[in-house]
């Protein structure tokens, strides 16, 4: 079987990117995000990008870089709050948001992945994000439906991979990226470190190679901090 | 009113809802007061904090020198780990929160309703940032505790008769801390009961600065 890995971002991204894609992106915050892919979409300068990411980066980082290139049109994520370019591009009708809850929204990227269409959760029964969505009682309480997310690409950022695409993640910079790696038709993985065949311990690989298509080592590993604490300080606010 | 009510600081309602954290319990603290509840927390009491983005174990906040990227907590800060810390994904982490494995919740709020409504995620008219993973936590935790001032700014009462903000989710409160009083019901299908009055505090006060309709049982 031919290696994955593939030279550099932008011919891992070659042939896959086109105006009015879906991208899901790996990460929380800052922690874990693709950064490398993110910059080469910054460079490929594909637009009208509907991106899925719990979150939308701060104004120079992560997916903001491309929402400051105005690159993307619509952005399904759970909160959004860091970004004063988002808020303006949001304000001036420039971008269109759909909130999902932050366990939905892994949800949603995990049953895409697996071939499931929908779903139901007592998540968001009664708030606004549920309202025009079908419901269902079971035992006696209400659940909403909400429905799998399956995206053109899917982009994460691993610590480790192997030349098959079998990956592993560090701490807590797992977090969405076992779900948007299952989710994307195409998924690249960046990782920080590439092994040889057989150098993954087989019972500690998180993603398996079968998601991952395309694999690159990555570039930029800046990993900034979006709140710096340490012990002498109890909290920030 | 309430500035003639010394009431409870914020590290003393913290303390509070740490006295609610029972041994063996694993725990989400939300962003904000809620997290100072974790300095609280009585030495013989065993709990496991719990963090939306995938720890379970949390630690305290690292030395300068220790501090990794990788290790954050739900609020973007670095923290530390235990030995007791696993990492797992987001959807696996919201399987522990959404399948009812988490103990007890402590979340801030703009309103509670007397029905235990909850509305802690926007205001309309501003920036809305999104409900991050409250949604999630109160319809999937078990027990929910809301740490919050007793009235707004400008003097408005929080604990209501019914949300006039968008909801969070309802029906899920469980116990109110505010830096005035205690609230707490037995179960969902119950009314709230006044339990405590914070320093200064009288019954009257609490009436006057309280919309919701509650009992009262103070011991």
């Amino acid at each position: 079987m031919a290696s994955k890995i593939y030279p550099d971002a932008a011919s891992a991204l070659d042939g896959l990117l086109f105006n009015g894609m879906s991208i899901a992106a790996g990460g929380f915050g800052l922690c874990g995000i693709p950064e490398t892919l993110i910059d080469a979409l910054v460079a490929a300068g594909t637009k009208d990008i509907t991106a899925v990411s719990n979150n939308a980066g701060v104004d120079d980082f992560g997916l903001g870089k491309l929402l400051d290139r105005r690159q993307i049109r619509k952005m399904i994520s759970s909160y959004v709050g860091e970004n004063k370019e988002f808020e303006r591009q949001f304000l001036a009708g420039e971008l269109e948001i759909e909130f999902s809850p932050q366990g939905t929204l892994a949800e949603r990227m995990r049953a895409g992945g697996a071939g499931i269409p929908g779903f139901y959760t007592r998540t968001g029964v009664g708030t606004a994000l549920a309202e025009g969505k079908p419901t269902m009682d079971f035992e006696g309480e209400t659940f909403v439906l909400e429905r799998g997310i399956v995206t053109d690409i899917a982009i994460v950022k691993a610590w480790k991979a192997d030349p098959f695409g079998n990956l592993m993640f560090r701490k807590s910079a797992r977090n969405f990226n076992p779900m948007v790696a299952t989710c994307g038709r195409i998924t690249i993985a960046e990782a920080e470190e590439i092994v040889s065949p057989g150098e993954l311990e087989p019972d500690l690989i998180h993603t398996p190679s079968v998601f991952v298509q395309r694999v690159i080592l990555a570039t930029c590993n800046e990993k900034r901090i979006e709140k710096m604490t340490v012990s002498d300080r109890e909290t920030l606010s | 009113m309430s500035n003639q009510i010394t009431g409870w600081t914020r590290d003393q309602m913290a303390a509070r809802a740490a006295a609610e954290l029972h041994d063996g319990y694993y725990a989400n603290l939300g962003i904000g007061i809620p997290t100072l509840v974790a300095n609280h927390i009585a030495p013989d009491i065993d709990i496991t904090l719990q963090s939306e983005n995938g720890m379970l174990g949390l630690g305290p906040f690292p030395d300068e020198i220790d501090v990794d990227a990788d290790i954050i907590n739900a609020g973007k800060q670095t923290i530390t780990e235990l030995p007791r810390t696993s990492y797992c994904s987001s959807a696996d982490s919201f399987g522990m929160i959404r399948g009812g494995h988490i103990q007890l919740s402590v979340l801030g709020a703009m309103e509670v309703a007397e029905n235990g409504d909850l509305a802690n995620w926007m205001v309309p008219g501003k920036m809305v940032k999104g409900p991050g993973g409250a949604m999630d936590l109160v319809a999937g935790v078990k027990r929910i505790i809301v740490l919050m001032d007793h009235v707004s700014k400008n003097g408005t009462p929080k604990f209501r008769k019914s949300c006039t903000l968008p909801l969070t989710g309802t029906n899920v409160v469980d116990m109110i801390i505010s830096n005035l009083a205690v609230f707490e019901r037995p179960d969902r299908q119950s009314p709230f009961v006044l339990r405590e009055l914070a320093p200064g505090a009288t019954r009257e006060a609490i009436a006057a600065l309280t919309e919701a309709h509650y009992l009262e049982e103070l011991s």
